[in-house]
């Protein structure tokens, strides 16, 4: 018989309640209905902070559910009779049901400050939350407005403040973090790193008022105005409240059930509440006297509830409260015991104030066993160490946390590697040595570890090779390196030449996975002409005939349009050659003009008179930098803030001929409208009124993904200098066809190390990163120029060798829509 | 045998094309060791005459060269695709006769 479970709230806890009743309930005992309060289906609520790279909500998404769950969205359950059990909706739906789980969560606690309902103030917890914060922050921008830098206030300094200050830092407002304790992040840090976490975020832009609270919130005009208890006054634009979660259990207590003294609806171990039929789970739980703001506890119940409901026994298994502070450049995690409250804990610190790093561990009074730690600046030994808590610590404390690197440690088989999915370090073991995962995706695939907050993903990493998975970086079958290393390896020997560097440090000929990289390499590191002497046999078609090979073994010609600005005698000078040559034409994507159908001895004479009219290469064929798309920007568009043309035609010029591990793309648009779609692009600028803000990481094609914002309001010099360090960057260290996209996501650290890479110069090579770019710029010379200029080059571009001037009969074409277009020929019987 | 080029005018590890007297096309290609051969010049994938054209190199040691089309690979020596068992392209029978190239029926 089917019987009815009623879930009440559609977040990431209930969710993740219906996903683990799916999965195992294969006979279909259970009917599940889901009403849901918020309008959309559940999201990565954790991962809330990302949306405002994209502002696009499905980036959030978590897996639907099947056809056999009944989702209920935009109503709200707003009563409880738990002698009929039934539960009432606000639109008057009645439903009963066998089995009800509250999963109703929390709402953000705001404190009764006067004003605090201004418009301009906003709390920070749903996708809905942001998109207001977003209109305010906007309306702030419109320069009738206001002039100087716009202002924020986040009221509360602990995770979640610090996650919103910088969510408002990435939409160019200066937070100022009002923190009423003694410290940032009180929860989880403690004085010293606190102190350290401090000095690094104000190094971010951010101001820090500790010790103080909002005493009331006034407009003034347009104008927020906040005056703190210490009498600072602060002139804002935008209030965001982060000052902790209140459980939402008002349902349970209007129903009558039991409820903790602080809040929240009190279940027990297997988190039932005081109604047999009625379950708690997530932030509106209270187990133990604890009210869990975190999600790993939340999916334990759920977990638990879920084996309940199909008759098993599981109980709560306790929680893990460790966490890893994602964002803002910085560092932070805290685990276990971090404020050494257990009897006798001993700390061990190691703080290094010229390296900006705070490290703690807190062991027992015997030194053997791990209790918790702080990690502050540099978290990187975080994955390693939290699962060792509650266990022997090999050797010195202090080598866990050396500066040396410390000590290598092995995991026991029973530690929790991810706590955000409660995966153990056997079960990863498990499913690599059954070989049904061979990398980190299917780690995630089959386990979920990594899935969540991503901290432990370099552990997954370590386990695979612990297991003896080679993770292979080799280019190909002729060189053990990977692309990086091969870059390394020609840049440090000054070799010049495919042939030494494959018997030095490869073996056979090479291939067309290593030629065209090794090419690329060379190229990058200026080794003039690409077809010059041996080079040429390197390139593929596309590099070696400097044009885009068609599917019948026809050229396209590509000359580069800045910025897509053109005059109009250049554009005649194209119509005449397309004309002239019987080409057909066609506006590409990239602001830019494409002139199809040129046969290999054509390329030469085509481009004697593109180059004489000015034109250069575009670099359509190369994996180098192809277009800076533009919009009109301040020049004629009535909303441009900056010259956005002008900006284009300045990059496309700096970056032309640049070769690199795959092709660049780039745009600038004049004001945030984004007429240029930038954060589609590699590196994508997006005029502001203070300046510019610089997107990295941005991809159309196969696999889109919106650009991360790098840094916001640069000044023109500032932005070229990142983008030069971002760029040399990029190809000194990407995997071969590794578009920028897919190497910031690979990168350790992501985004953070990318910044404090190339923004903060954490490991000292900006300096040198420039240097290389402005050798690029200074020897930049046109590859097609080159060409016309030397008769060995030009020798090349001819159709057949023996018969130089006749045209290929394989080639031929008809007409459709006034243009020519190829004949393709069948394919010919081919000898078995 | 038509004689097509000096192999001066061939450069290792990449290859010309050459036009016979029967219409029909060849890629000539010269391997570092100083090997020439000759394959059809049309590759079977796309129909397009240009195999000359691919990247020379080696699969587990054997010289090949890949199309730049779909980017398959066939064996320098018999002309197989190593990507595709069951399909080739013709071998030229091939001479280097004072310092000329010269190039047969297959
Ligand atoms: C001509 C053009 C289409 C058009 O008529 O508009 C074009 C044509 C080709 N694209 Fe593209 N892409 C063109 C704009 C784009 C765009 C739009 C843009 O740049 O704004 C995209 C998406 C944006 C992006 O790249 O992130 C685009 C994504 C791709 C991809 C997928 C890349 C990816 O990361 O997934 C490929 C495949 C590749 O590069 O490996 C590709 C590859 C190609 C190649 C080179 C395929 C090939 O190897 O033959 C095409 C040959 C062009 C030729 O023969 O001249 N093309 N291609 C556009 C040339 C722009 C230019 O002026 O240089
Ligand atoms: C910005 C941000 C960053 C975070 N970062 C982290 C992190 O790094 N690590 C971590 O562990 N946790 C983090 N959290 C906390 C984490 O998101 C929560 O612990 C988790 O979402 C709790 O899930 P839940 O399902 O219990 O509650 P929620 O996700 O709040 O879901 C409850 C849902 O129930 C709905 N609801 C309420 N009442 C009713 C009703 N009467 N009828 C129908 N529906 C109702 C609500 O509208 C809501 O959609 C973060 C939270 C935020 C806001
Ligand atoms: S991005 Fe802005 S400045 Fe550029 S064209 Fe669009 S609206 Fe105008
Ligand atoms: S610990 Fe968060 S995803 Fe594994």
């Amino acid at each position: 018989m089917t019987r009815t479970l009623v879930v009440i709230g559609h977040g990431m806890v209930g969710h993740r309640l219906v996903e683990a009743l799916r999965e195992r309930d294969v006979t279909g005992q259970w009917h599940v209905v889901v009403f849901a309060e918020e309008s959309r289906p559940a999201y990565d609520r954790v991962a809330l902070s990302s949306y405002v790279d994209s502002w696009n909500p499905d980036a959030l998404a978590l897996p639907p559910h099947d056809e056999r769950v009944e989702l209920r969205l935009g109503d709200p359950v707003r009563e409880i009779d738990r002698e009929r059990r039934v539960v009432r909706t606000a639109s008057g739906v009645e439903r009963s049901y066998d089995a009800l789980v509250l999963a109703t969560g929390s709402v953000p606690f705001v404190p009764p400050v006067p004003g605090r309902d201004l418009p301009g103030c906003h709390v920070y917890r749903t996708i809905e939350d942001l998109d207001g914060i977003r209109a305010t922050v906007e309306a702030a921008h419109d320069p009738a407005k206001r002039q100087g830098r716009r202002a924020g206030m986040v009221l509360g300094g602990g995770l979640l403040g610090l996650e919103a200050a910088n969510a408002l830092r990435g939409m160019g407002i200066s937070p100022h973090v009002v923190e009423l304790g003694p410290r940032l992040m009180p929860l989880q840090v403690d004085e010293g790193g606190a102190g350290l976490l401090r000095r690094l975020v104000e190094k971010l832009d951010l101001t820090v008022h500790t010790g103080t609270s909002a005493s009331s919130i006034e407009r003034d005009g347009d104008r927020l105005i906040a005056k703190l208890s210490n009498g600072t006054e602060l002139d804002l634009d935008v209030v965001v409240f982060s000052a902790g979660i209140r459980p939402r259990d008002e349902l349970a207590r209007a129903a009558g059930l039991a409820v903790g003294e602080r809040g929240g609806v009190l279940v027990d171990d297997a988190c039932r509440t005081s109604d047999e039929h009625v379950y708690a789970i997530g932030e509106c739980a209270n187990l133990g006297g604890m009210v869990y703001g975190l999600v790993a506890p939340g999916y334990s119940m759920a977990e638990v509830v879920a084996d309940r409901l199909l008759g098993g026994a599981a109980v709560f298994p306790g929680a893990d409260l460790s966490t890893k502070l994602k964002l803002l450049g910085v560092d932070v995690a805290s685990f276990g015991d971090a404020h050494a409250k257990q009897e006798g804990a001993l700390e061990v610190v190691v703080n290094d104030a010229v390296a900006g790093t705070y490290a703690k561990v807190v062991v027992s009074d015997d030194a053997k066993t791990l209790l918790g730690g702080i990690l502050v600046g540099d978290a990187s030994k975080y994955p390693v160490l939290r699962p060792l808590v509650g266990r022997a610590v090999p050797g010195d404390p202090v080598a866990l946390i050396g500066p040396a690197g410390g000590v290598e440690l092995s995991l026991p088989h029973d530690a929790q590697v991810c706590s955000c999915h409660a995966v153990t370090k056997q079960r990863i073991v498990d499913v690599v040595d059954s070989g049904d995962a061979v990398d980190v995706p299917s780690i995630k695939a089959c386990t979920k570890a990594g899935t969540g907050c991503g901290s432990c993903v370099p552990m997954l990493k370590k386990l695979l090779a612990e297991c003896g998975v080679e993770q292979s970086k080799a280019l190909c079958e002729h060189f053990d390196h990977s692309r990086a290393e091969l870059f390394e390896i020609v840049r440090s020997t000054g070799i010049t030449t495919f042939s030494e560097l494959i018997s030095r440090h490869g073996r056979g000929r090479g291939c067309d996975l290593c030629k065209p990289a090794v090419a690329s390499i060379l190229a990058s590191l200026e080794n003039g002409h690409v077809l010059a002497g041996e080079q040429a046999a390197l390139q593929d078609t596309n590099d070696h005939f400097l044009a885009n090979i068609q599917r019948n073994g026809t050229y396209s010609v590509v000359p580069r349009i800045p910025g897509g600005e053109i005059t109009p005698d250049k554009l005649i000078v194209i119509g005449e050659v397309a004309r002239d040559f019987g080409l057909y034409t066609k506006i590409t994507g990239g602001q830019r003009i494409d002139l199809f159908g040129a046969t290999v001895d054509q390329l030469p004479r085509i481009w004697k008179r593109l180059v004489d009219a000015g034109f250069e290469s575009g670099h359509a064929y190369g994996k180098a930098l192809r277009t800076v798309k533009s919009c009109v920007g301040t020049t004629w568009c009535r909303y441009g803030v900056q010259d956005s043309v002008g900006l284009a035609v300045e990059l496309e010029l700096r970056y032309r001929g640049l070769r690199s591990p795959h092709k660049l793309k780039s745009a600038v648009s004049g004001c945030a409208r984004e007429c240029a779609e930038a954060r589609g692009k590699d590196f994508g600028v997006i005029a502001t009124e203070n300046g510019w803000n610089l997107y990295v990481g941005g991809n159309g094609g196969f696999t889109p993904r919106h650009a991360d914002l790098l840094a916001s309001d640069v000044d023109t010099e500032t932005l070229i200098k990142l983008i030069d360090r971002f760029l040399m960057f990029y190809i000194r260290t990407a995997d071969r066809l590794q578009r920028t996209s897919a190497w910031i996501e690979a990168m350790e650290g992501g985004l953070d190390h990318l910044r404090a890479v190339i923004v903060d110069d954490s490991l000292g090579i900006c300096a040198d990163l420039e240097a290389a770019m402005a050798k690029h710029v200074d020897s930049y010379a046109d590859e097609w120029r080159g060409v016309l200029e030397d008769p060995e080059k030009l020798a090349r571009f001819t159709t057949f060798v023996n018969a130089p001037g006749t045209p290929d009969p394989t080639i031929s074409f008809r007409e459709e829509r006034g243009q020519k277009v190829p004949v393709l020929l069948g394919i010919p019987e081919v000898a078995k | 045998m038509t004689p097509v080029c000096e192999l001066s005018a061939l450069q290792p590890e990449r290859g010309v094309a050459a036009l016979l007297p029967d219409g029909s096309q060849v890629a000539v290609f010269l391997t570092h060791d100083g090997t020439v051969h000759a394959l059809g010049n049309v590759d079977p994938f796309s129909g397009a005459a240009v195999l000359s054209r691919g990247i020379v190199g080696d699969r587990g040691g054997v010289p090949v060269v890949v199309s730049p089309i779909y980017k398959q690979a066939f064996e320098l020596s018999t002309g197989k695709c190593l990507d595709e068992p069951g399909t080739a392209v013709p071998v030229h029978p091939v001479r280097v006769a004072d310092g000329v190239v010269q190039v047969g029926s297959p």
